[in-house]
């Protein structure tokens, strides 16, 4: 119990440290809107070729965005000399990690759902039927990323060139992420929607699998 | 060092004995003709890479719970050694493709596993480099490695759901599949010479990297006095 009420706690930090400035949210949305944008220049946007790349750059964008967005997040705590007072304040690392993670899915939902209008007019795609299925597969997808992304923001906070370090770690990783929730969505927008339960169940095993290992190893993670 | 130097000779008997059978020993297959004989090289490639990323997991494993320089150092070692035989694998893969399959690369899941592959252990040494203290290089970089072991079941089959275009595996396939007696005998020379040469490889880059660990403890050293 003590770590569902810390967690609790330290999510309340994390959430209004961003509302109060809203920086990393409104830069976050700047960037996928530049990238989709830009991205519509590569190929001609027309319904079907649409329905065929959209998805995948969506995708593409989303993880570009959030190797970015979670650079700041142990980064911030480093600069500010706040690690040392978390982890003493935090009985379990893990209430930390947790923390952490509830808060990055969510800011990378939250941005994920403002672009996706945007998206849906710009390269004419029906959404609206589906909204709740989206939703199901982008909460799954974001955690997938969040979840190492969160764990590797405290690698590269500690390493020179941090900046192109942490997208350099978390790319790669995230392959499986990036083929499951570009399948899942794709077919979401394709002429007959179809939910994909194979692709959903894999992206929940992902979660699964790297929530596991930051449970059993967040604690090292943390060692200053 | 005469140990080293002895392996080293016994080791490049045997693979000139093996590259001999592989050529002039073992049949030349059916449809594909001459340029299968690069498989000779490709697979013991790929099963040397794969034996050394399980001991670069193993390594990392134990650092984290042991703490004693000795596991990074076999965890960097088995890095290099395996990043090197998954480049052979993937310079070896596209000379075979392109005579065979009319196309240099295609996104099939192994191929794709490989690239993957590649690239994350190419992070892995990256990270390494851009982390000073010894102690938290080694703790981050193993942490890292251990979640990029994970991944790798998981890209496989994400990529395999996805498409795939591999010949089936013919030597533990099922039936139907199988080599020629010759074939065999060569397929397994290649094996050993080159889990020889990976385990020589392995050695001599452990020793290189305590060696500089102990030149970096003296040159700390000092600096402090």
């Amino acid at each position: 119990m003590t770590l569902l009420s810390n967690t609790a706690v330290l999510l309340g930090k994390e959430l209004r440290t961003e509302f109060r400035s809203r920086e990393l949210l409104t830069t976050t949305v700047v960037f996928i809107l530049v990238v989709v944008v830009l991205f519509s220049f590569t190929f001609d946007p027309s319904v079907s070729e649409s329905r065929r790349f959209g998805p995948g750059l969506l995708w593409l964008a989303f993880l570009f965005a959030a190797s970015l967005m979670l650079q700041p997040c142990f980064l911030r705590e480093q600069n500010n000399d706040t690690l040392s007072a978390l982890r003493l304040s935090a009985g379990d690392p893990f209430a930390i990690f947790l923390a952490k993670l509830i808060a990055n899915t969510f800011f990378l939902l939250l941005t994920e759902l403002l672009m996706l209008p945007v998206f849906a007019i710009l390269y004419n795609v029906r959404i609206l039927s589906v909204l709740p299925q989206l939703i199901l597969v982008f909460f799954l997808g974001s955690l997938g990323v969040a979840i190492p992304g969160t764990a590797f923001s405290a690698i590269s906070a500690q390493a020179r060139m941090r900046e192109l370090m942490l997208p350099l770690l978390l790319l790669p990783l995230l392959t499986p992420v990036l083929i499951a929730s570009t399948e899942a969505t794709a077919s979401l927008m394709d002429t007959k929607p179809e939910l994909r339960r194979d692709w959903l169940g894999f992206l929940a095993g992902f979660d699964v699998v790297f929530l596991t290992a930051l449970w059993l190893f967040g604690e090292y993670l943390l060692e200053e | 060092m005469l140990k080293t130097i002895l392996g080293a000779v016994v080791l490049f008997l045997m693979i000139a004995f093996t590259a001999y059978l592989a050529f002039n020993y073992a049949p030349i297959e059916k449809s594909m003709g001459v340029i299968q004989k690069i498989f000779y090289l490709h697979l013991p490639s790929a099963f040397s890479s794969f034996v050394a990323l399980g001991v670069c997991f193993y390594a990392n494993l134990m650092y984290v719970f042991k703490r004693q320089p000795k596991w990074d150092w076999l965890g960097v070692s088995a890095a290099e050694v395996g990043l090197a035989f998954i480049s052979v694998v993937l310079v070896t893969g596209p000379i075979w493709a392109h005579p065979v399959w009319g196309i240099w690369w295609t996104w099939d899941a192994r191929l794709t596993l490989t690239f993957v592959l590649w690239l994350l252990y190419i992070s892995y040494l990256l990270l390494r480099s851009m982390l000073e203290e010894p102690d938290k290089r080694a703790l981050f970089s193993a942490l890292f490695g251990i979640f990029a072991f994970l991944d790798v079941p998981l890209v496989y089959f994400s990529i395999r759901w996805w498409r795939t275009q591999h010949p089936q595996p013919v030597i533990l396939g099922g039936p139907g599949s199988g080599l020629e007696a010759r074939m065999r005998v060569s397929y397994l020379l290649v094996w050993g010479a080159f889990t020889g040469l990976l385990i020589l490889l392995l050695n001599a880059r452990y020793k290189l990297e305590a060696m500089r660990a102990s030149v970096e403890d003296l040159r700390t050293e000092a600096e402090v006095q």
